[in-house]
């Protein structure tokens, strides 16, 4: 019974940091339309930046600082929003696809940079004895895993509170006029370029502060966990989900995780060891097929874009007298 | 200001313009490749003037009237609200120096719904602000109260509070219309640019879109309109500028300019 508990609180664990990375997707593409492809690199930075400034000093990579774990994941979502404001200062005019091209071609060479940039990143052995939150509890797996969940929980929360109040605040409004029609917005004084790259450096923030709870829990990072795979499942947990919902997004990923933990339990159950490795593309096939079902049943996701108004609208209005405008014959 | 207590009687006499023009062009010329869309083109604004701009289709109006928008740079000449030159300042600028626009085809943000449609016409409102939404959430939610009272006044100024909770897409092509003004008074501008406002709007709805636009010009908003209805033009408008061929043709009354041979040639298709 505890085992289970506790591999539930692992796979919960581990679901809600991608949950993390899906609230920083729906940022910019739920709600302000933009094509990012380039999630797994965003999310390299953070986890890289949290972990060189908290692991202790090692001469595998740069430092590490042995610094608090709070300020390596507040270090993280700095350094990507700083990250994704640069490369969206050079990109964000271009129209949804070539965007698309331009986060890829972004996000394949952080990898790079993370792979060969030895000296800093530790090449391809990556950053080990990455601090893991109340590591005071190890032995005591099942407190350990609660703990754990406890803290990722509780980030989700405060995120998904801060990121509804910012959905629903005059800001929130001019991302979705933008993305409703660009033209329209712009005559009504909204600056499309200004707000899509706040979106854009939020959404950054957002993905790098995952990637830094994602190391953490983990306690090792290397740059394969990087890959363009990790871009697309997150992109499946956001559509299966619901685009423009944070709590669409935050289902979205554990769904999806949990279909991929299921499929990976399913293929070394049925699977023979010697084609486990070849069998282990299955996974991204289950996902994709889970796609498709959803785009077909439920094309706006399992919960769809809430029409989100402003806050104080909820109060009927005043009764009002007629108009009596002068002027008329 | 809410326009629906503003409103004073129309002003019988309009200032002419020439005096403190509140919007100018001077001299503009549009080219796209080889084709001049407006060639050497005038205009001038006094305030709390309406003025018609008319021409036969494709004679430059719409590209007029996007180069005093700003949402088009002219190749050269220039752009003045009152003396400031905008020449180089894009449609974000100019709403913010108080000279709005409309579109010919009604551009509603579809998914929203019709009051935050007006709401995205509020201009520099705090939460725009990121930060603001957590450091100062009183003066943000102050002012939210404020925009959305002021947006329900103007709903009921186009008769569409019944409406305010629907997405804007449900609206008929004359709501639509409607709601682009209201989404423009919205943020209060001196100057509204309306490209064919009557255009595919019914005549029920047409009488009332004529009344809104007086009261507008009463209560000293001054309005440059592109209108293929002369009939609408000569009930609102003192002054008409007729445009042909990306210039300037003809220029006066309503009355004088329809009797005007070079205008009627121009509409009949004779190169002028």
């Amino acid at each position: 019974m505890i085992d289970i508990l506790s591999y539930g609180f692992f796979f919960l664990t581990m679901a809600l940091t991608y949950g993390i990375v899906c609230l920083g997707l729906n940022v910019q593409w739920g709600q302000t339309g933009l094509f990012n492809v380039g999630i797994a690199g965003f999310v390299a930075v953070g986890a890289y930046v949290s972990s060189l400034l908290t692991t202790p000093e090692s001469a595998s990579h740069l430092g590490g600082f042995g610094l608090p774990i709070a300020v390596g994941w507040v270090g993280a979502a700095l350094a990507t929003a700083l990250v994704t404001f640069l490369i969206g200062a050079l990109t964000i005019r271009l129209r949804a696809d070539y965007l698309a091209i331009a986060t890829f071609g972004a996000a394949v060479s952080i990898q790079l940079c993370v792979l060969n940039f030895q000296p800093v990143t530790g090449g391809p052995f990556g950053v080990g004895f990455i601090p893991r939150p109340f590591a005071a509890l190890a032995g005591r797996p099942f407190l350990f895993g609660a703990a754990n969940l406890a803290l990722i929980a509780a980030v989700v929360a405060v995120l998904y509170l801060a990121l509804e109040r910012l959905a629903q605040s005059p800001w929130g409004r001019a991302l979705k006029a933008i993305r409703e029609d660009e033209t329209a917005a712009q005559a009504l004084g909204k600056s499309a370029v200004a707000f899509r790259l706040q979106a854009f450096a939020l959404g950054g923030a957002i993905m790098g502060l995952a990637g830094a709870a994602q190391a953490h829990f983990i306690g090792f990072i290397a740059p394969d966990n990087y890959q363009p795979t990790l871009t697309f499942q997150v992109w499946a947990m956001l559509i299966v989900g619901g685009s423009g919902n944070n709590r669409g997004a935050i289902l979205g990923s554990v769904v999806v995780w949990g279909i991929w933990a299921l499929s990976a339990a399913l293929i070394s159950a049925v699977v023979p060891a010697d084609q486990q490795a070849r069998a282990a593309s299955l996974q991204i096939v289950t996902i994709g097929v889970a796609l498709c079902a959803i785009l077909l049943w439920r094309p706006r996701g399992l919960i769809g874009e809430a029409r989100v108004g402003a806050r104080h609208l909820l109060r009927p209005a005043a009764p009002r007298k007629a108009p009596t405008p002068s002027g008329e014959n | 200001m809410t326009p629906s207590a503003s409103l004073a009687p129309a002003a019988a006499g309009q200032p002419a313009a020439g005096a403190d023009p509140a919007l100018s062009a001077v001299g503009v010329t549009m080219a796209f490749g080889g084709m001049r869309a407006v060639d050497e083109m005038s205009l001038s604004l006094g305030r709390g003037e309406m003025v018609a701009l008319i021409g036969p289709n494709g004679a430059g109006k719409t590209t007029m009237f996007n180069l005093v928008a700003g949402s088009l740079r002219p190749t050269s000449g220039r752009i003045l609200i009152g003396s400031a030159d905008v020449t180089g300042e894009g449609p974000t600028r100019r709403i913010r120096r108080g000279v709005g626009r409309t579109f010919q085809i009604p551009r509603p943000f579809a998914e929203m719904s019709v009051l935050e449609n007006v709401l995205v016409g509020a201009q520099s409102q705090t939460g725009e602000g990121i930060w603001a939404n957590f450091l100062a959430p009183r003066r943000v939610a102050a002012e939210e109260r404020a925009a959305i009272e002021k947006a329900r006044a103007l709903l009921e100024f186009v008769t569409l509070s019944h409406l305010e909770l629907e997405p804007a897409r449900v609206l008929s092509g004359g709501q639509r219309k409607l709601l682009e003004l209201a989404r423009v008074l919205m943020a209060d501008p001196d100057v509204l640019l309306l490209d064919e406002p009557a255009a595919g709007v019914n005549p029920a709805l047409l009488d009332l879109l004529i009344d809104r636009i007086v009261a507008l010009n009463g209560a000293g908003k001054t309005i440059l309109l592109i209108e293929h209805n002369m009939d609408m033009v000569a009930r609102l408008c003192s002054r008409a500028v007729v445009m042909a061929a990306g210039r300037l043709l003809a220029e006066g009354t309503p009355d004088a300019v329809a009797a005007d041979p070079a205008v009627i040639a121009a509409y009949l298709g004779d190169a002028p």
